[in-house]
C-alpha cells in the first residue's frame, strides 16, 4: 500500500528528528565558519601550501595501498573459506574475523612491544627486529586490522552467488581461473565496493596508527596542529580537506554502485557450486590464512602477555590508575550509549514508519556523523563549543555528546530491525482501543523495541570505550581513559605500562565484535 | 414526572436507526492517480452485519480505515450514532477494529490483550469484563497464554474479543477469515455472526470472498475501483445484479446481449423473459442454474427454430454438473443435475428456465 505517501508525519516527531539531524550537522558548520575566517591572502597561502600536496599524496598513497593489500588478502581468504573443501571453514572464518576485536592502535602496541631493542622478538631471536614505522608500518598495521571488513563482505557475496552462471561459463569452454575472472569477480563488485568503502573510511579516519608510526597524513597533521602550534584556521582547513576526501570516497562508491544490476535473473532457488578441491594448494592456502592470524592476533596478544608477565609490579602498583581509567571510560561511554539510543529512536521510527525523501535525508545525516573522520569531527565540536556553547568546552558533557553523535548510526541499525518486527497495526489497534498516539506507541510498540535498544546501547558503549581520536581531543584536561592511556604509553615506549590497558580494551572489543556478528546474523 | 406530548419514536424505529452513516467518502493517495475511494455512501443499522465486497485493490480496506480514523478522507463525512466523527482521532471514536493479521500485542497475554482497551475499569470489574468476553469467544482457559502460543483460529477470536471488550456499537473487520484454512473458516464465520448478533453490535466486514459475504452479511455492498456498484441484501444482489460487474463477481453468470420489448427480449438464446421491463438494446445476465440442456429435436423435423449448441466440457461437482457449451461464437456455462447425460461433442438444445436480469441498457 502506498498510504504512507501522504500520511502526515506527526509534528512532534518531525521536530525531534530535525533537532537530532541539526545536532549532527551544526558542528560541521562551525568548522566551515572557522575556515572561512581566513583572509583572502592567508587563504591562498593555506590552501596552496606545498605541504598540503604532500599530505594529500601520503593520505592517498596509504588509502590506495591499504585497499590494494586488503583486497589481495581478503579475496583469496574469502574464496578459501567459502568455496573450497577446506576442513573447518566456519572455524577459520571466525578466527579471520577476530582481528576486528583488536583496535589498530593496540595492534601498533603489539608490534612495538615485539620489535626494537626491548621487544620480545629480541629475547626470542637474539637480535632486535626492526620497528614498523613510516609508510610501510602504517600500511602493514592498517591492512592487518581492516581486512576483515572486506573479507566479511566478500565471503557473504561468494556464498550468495548462484552456481548457474559459473557452470554456464564452463560449458562454454572457460577454465577455472578464467571463470573466476570473467564471471565470479564481476558479480562480486558490489561487495568489493562496500568493503573498500569500509576500509577506506577507517584509513581516512585513523589517527592512532599514523600518529604512533609517525606517517604524515591529514589526520596526523591535524593532530600536530592541535597539539603544537594550533593554528586553528589551518587545522580547520585540513579537516575540511579530509572531509572532502571522505566525501569523494562516498560519492565514488555511490557512483560505482549506480546502474549496477546484478540480481539473479533465473527462476527457482539458487544452487550452491561444488566446493573446489585444494589438493596441492592446501599448504599455500593455510600459509595465507596464517599471515593475518599471526600479525593481527598472535603478535598483539603475545605482547600483552609478555609485558604483563615480565613486569607484574607495574600493573600491580598501578592498579589505582587502571581503575580510574576504567571508570573514566565508563563514565563517558555509558551516558553516550543512552543518549545515542534516545536520539536514534525517533530517526529510526521516522524512517521505518514514514518512508519518504525527507525521512531518508534525516536518517542519512546520522551517517554523516559516522563517516566524518573522528579528528575532523572532534575539531568541529571544539569550534562549535568555543563559539556556541562555551560552558561545554573541556567538559565531560561535550565528550559524551561527541560519542553519541558520532556513533548515532550504529545505534539506528538494531532499533530499525526491531521496528520492522513491530507492525504499525499494533499501534492502530491501541488507537482503536482508546489510546492517544504517544500512549499507543509506548504501550504497543515500545515494549517490542527493548531488545533492539539494548543492542544499540551496547554497540555504542563498546565503540565509545575503544574510541581514541574523539577522546584524545575532547576529553577534559587530565581525563584519561583506557584508549588514551594505551596511546600515551605506547608513544612513550612504555609497553609494560600499556599492557594491562590493552588487555582490557581487547576484552571490550571482543564483546563488540561478538555483538556485531550476532546482529548481522539476524 | 411526566413529559407528555413528546413524540417518541417506536422501539422498532429506534432499532432500525442507522448506527453508522457514510456520506460521499473520497480518498486520494496520490494526486496523479484516481481516488482509491470515490463518493462512497452507505448506512449500517444497529446490530446489522454489513459486508464490503470487492476484488483486491478496490478500496474496501481503505474505506474501513477511513471509518476507523486511521486515514483522513479528502471529502465526505462519517456519522456514528448521529454525531459527526469524520475528523476525530481513532481513539475517540469508540469503534472496534479487527485487523486482517489480528495485530495482537505479542508481549501481552491473552488476558492482557483483551484488557488493553478497558482502562476505564479497575480491579474486579475489569477482570470480570475480560472473563465475560473471553467466555463469549470460548477462550477462558487460554487467558494466560501469549498470542504466539495460540492457533490461527484462537488468535482470531482473541482479536475479536479485544475489539468488543470496551463495548463498541460498531466493529470493523478487515478480511477477518482470510488467514484461516478453509475448514476453520466456515465454523469461525458462524461463531462470529452469532456473537455479533448476541451482543447486538453492528459490524462492517471487508472481504473479497463472495461466498463469505453472501453467507454472513445481512446486507452487502459490492465495490469496484473505489465506488459502490450496488448495495442490498445478499438475495437482491445475487438475483438482481444491477451491473455486469456485480453479476460476474457474485458467482458465475452468462452475459448475453438482446433487444428488449417490455418484459421480453430477443437474444441468441431465443426469446427470454425479463425480470423487469426494458426497451431497446440490453445486456442480460442469466445464471448457469437458470439454463438447461436437452436433446435436440432434429429428428422430429422442426429444424431452424431451435437453439442448438455443442458441449465443450463437462465438470462433475457432485451435487450438480456444469457444462461449457458453444453456441454460435459464444460460450455458455450451464448447470444441470448430476445425472445429466451429455459429453463433449454432443449436440444439445439450450433451454432458458429463469427470467433474465437486465444488467446494462442502451448501446
Amino acid at each position: 500500500m502506498f498510504s504512507s505517501l501522504t500520511r502526515p508525519i506527526p509534528k512532534p516527531l518531525l521536530a525531534v528528528t530535525w533537532l537530532v539531524g541539526l545536532a549532527v550537522v551544526l558542528p560541521m558548520l562551525y568548522l566551515v565558519l572557522r575556515a572561512a575566517e581566513a583572509e583572502p591572502r592567508q587563504l591562498a597561502e593555506i590552501v596552496l601550501r606545498e605541504r598540503n600536496l604532500q599530505l594529500l599524496g601520503n593520505t592517498l598513497a596509504l588509502l590506495v595501498g591499504v585497499i590494494a593489500l586488503t583486497t589481495a588478502l581478503a579475496l583469496p581468504l574469502a574464496w578459501i573459506t567459502s568455496r573450497t573443501n577446506l576442513w573447518g571453514k566456519r572455524f577459520w572464518t571466525v578466527l579471520l574475523v577476530l582481528p576486528l576485536a583488536v583496535p589498530s592502535y593496540v595492534g601498533v602496541f603489539g608490534f612495538f612491544g615485539a620489535t626494537g631493542a626491548s621487544g620480545w622478538l629480541e629475547s626470542l631471536l637474539g637480535f632486535p627486529w626492526p620497528r614498523p614505522t613510516g609508510y610501510l608500518g602504517a600500511l602493514g598495521v592498517l591492512t592487518l586490522f581492516t581486512y576483515p571488513y572486506l573479507f566479511l563482505n566478500l565471503r557473504a557475496a561468494l556464498l550468495g552467488l548462484d552456481a548457474g552462471p559459473e557452470e554456464a561459463a564452463r560449458s562454454l569452454g572457460y577454465k577455472g581461473l578464467e571463470v573466476f575472472w570473467r564471471v565470479v569477480l564481476p558479480q562480486l563488485r558490489p561487495a568489493l565496493y562496500a568493503g573498500w568503502l569500509m576500509v577506506g573510511l577507517h584509513v581516512l579516519g585513523d589517527f592512532g596508527v599514523v600518529s604512533l608510526v609517525r606517517f604524515e597524513t591529514f589526520s596526523y597533521a591535524i593532530y600536530l596542529q592541535y597539539s603544537a602550534s594550533f593554528d586553528r584556521i589551518y587545522a580547520a582547513w585540513l579537516s575540511l580537506m579530509l572531509i572532502g576526501l571522505t566525501g569523494s570516497l562516498l560519492w565514488l562508491e555511490a557512483r560505482l554502485l549506480k546502474n549496477l544490476s546484478l540480481s539473479r535473473v533465473g527462476r527457482g532457488s539458487a544452487r550452491r557450486p561444488q566446493p573446489a578441491r585444494l589438493g596441492a594448494w592446501r599448504l599455500p592456502a593455510m600459509t595465507l590464512m596464517g599471515v593475518p592470524l599471526v600479525g593481527a592476533l598472535v603478535v598483539p596478544l603475545t605482547s600483552i602477555v609478555y609485558w604483563l608477565a615480565q613486569y607484574p609490579d607495574t600493573y600491580l602498583n598501578g592498579l589505582g590508575s587502571i581503575l580510574e581509567a576504567l571508570r573514566n571510560s565508563f563514565q563517558a561511554a555509558a551516558p553516550a550509549a543512552v543518549l545515542a539510543t534516545c536520539m536514534a529512536l525517533p530517526l529510526a521510527y521516522l524512517g521505518v514508519r514514514y518512508p519518504s525523501r525527507l525521512s531518508r535525508l534525516l536518517e542519512r545525516t546520522a551517517y554523516i556523523g559516522y563517516a566524518t573522520p573522528p579528528l575532523a569531527f572532534a575539531l568541529a565540536l571544539i569550534f562549535f563549543s568555543l563559539r556556541g556553547v562555551p560552558f561545554l568546552y573541556q567538559t565531560l558533557a561535550l565528550l559524551i555528546l561527541a560519542y553519541a553523535l558520532h556513533f548515532l548510526a550504529e545505534a539506528i541499525g538494531p532499533i530499525r530491525s526491531a521496528l520492522y518486527q513491530a507492525p504499525p497495526r499494533l499501534e492502530e489497534a491501541a488507537r482503536s482501543l482508546g489510546y492517544k498516539p504517544l500512549q499507543a506507541f509506548l504501550k504497543a510498540t515500545f515494549p517490542l523495541l527493548r531488545r533492539g535498544m539494548l543492542a544499540s546501547m551496547a554497540l555504542v558503549f563498546l565503540s565509545a570505550v575503544k574510541e581514541l581520536p574523539l577522546t584524545f581531543l575532547l576529553a577534559p584536561v587530565g581525563y584519561s581513559t583506557l584508549s588514551t592511556r594505551i596511546w600515551g604509553y605506547t608513544s612513550e615506549a612504555m609497553f609494560a605500562e600499556a599492557a594491562p590497558y590493552a588487555l582490557l580494551i581487547v576484552l571490550f572489543s571482543a564483546g563488540l565484535v561478538g555483538l556485531l556478528l550476532s546482529q548481522e546474523r539476524r | 414526572m411526566k413529559t407528555p406530548s413528546v413524540v417518541r419514536p417506536s422501539t422498532e424505529a429506534l432499532a432500525r436507526a442507522p448506527i453508522l452513516q457514510v456520506q460521499g467518502l473520497t480518498k486520494r493517495f496520490h494526486p496523479d492517480f484516481p481516488p482509491v475511494v470515490q463518493a462512497v455512501s452507505f448506512t449500517v443499522d444497529q446490530g446489522e452485519v454489513f459486508a464490503l465486497l470487492g476484488p483486491s485493490g478496490c478500496g474496501k480496506t481503505t474505506t474501513l480505515r477511513l471509518i476507523a480514523g486511521f486515514e483522513q478522507p479528502d471529502s465526505g463525512q462519517v456519522w456514528l450514532e448521529g454525531r459527526e466523527i469524520t475528523h476525530q482521532p481513532p481513539e475517540q471514536r469508540g469503534i472496534g477494529f479487527v485487523f486482517q493479521d489480528y495485530a495482537l500485542f505479542p508481549h501481552l497475554s491473552v488476558f492482557e490483550n483483551v484488557a488493553f482497551g478497558l482502562r476505564h475499569l479497575r480491579g474486579k470489574e475489569r477482570q470480570a469484563r475480560v472473563m465475560e468476553v473471553l467466555g463469549l469467544v470460548g477462550l477462558t482457559v487460554f487467558k494466560d497464554r501469549k498470542p504466539g502460543e495460540l492457533s490461527g483460529g484462537q488468535q482470531q477470536r482473541v482479536a475479536l474479543a479485544r475489539a468488543i471488550a470496551p463495548g463498541p456499537r460498531l466493529v470493523l473487520l478487515d478480511e477477518p477469515f482470510s488467514s484461516l484454512d478453509a475448514a476453520l473458516r466456515q465454523s469461525t464465520r458462524d461463531e462470529v455472526r452469532t456473537l455479533l448478533k448476541q451482543s447486538d453490535i453492528g459490524a462492517i466486514l471487508v472481504t473479497h470472498d463472495q461466498e463469505e459475504a453472501l453467507s454472513i452479511a445481512d446486507r452487502l455492498a459490492v465495490m469496484r475501483s473505489g465506488q459502490l456498484e450496488q448495495v442490498g441484501t445478499p438475495k437482491e444482489v445475487y438475483h438482481r445484479p444491477r451491473t455486469p460487474f456485480v453479476a460476474q463477481f457474485l458467482g458465475r453468470t452468462n452475459l448475453i446481449p438482446g433487444k428488449a420489448r417490455g418484459l421480453e427480449a430477443e437474444t441468441p438464446l431465443g426469446r427470454v423473459m425479463l425480470l423487469e421491463e426494458a426497451h431497446g438494446a440490453v445486456l442480460l445476465s442469466l445464471r448457469p442454474e437458470g439454463l438447461g440442456l436437452a436433446v435436440p429435436l432434429g429428428h422430429l423435423g422442426i429444424d431452424g427454430k431451435q437453439i442448438e449448441g455443442i458441449v465443450l466440457a463437462r465438470e462433475f461437482k457432485g451435487h450438480d454438473m456444469t457444462y461449457r457449451v458453444q453456441l454460435g461464437n459464444r460460450e455458455l456455462i450451464v448447470q444441470e443435475s448430476p445425472e445429466s447425460p451429455f459429453y463433449p461433442g454432443d449436440k444439445v438444445r439450450v433451454l432458458v428456465r429463469a427470467k433474465a436480469v437486465v444488467v446494462g441498457r442502451g448501446r
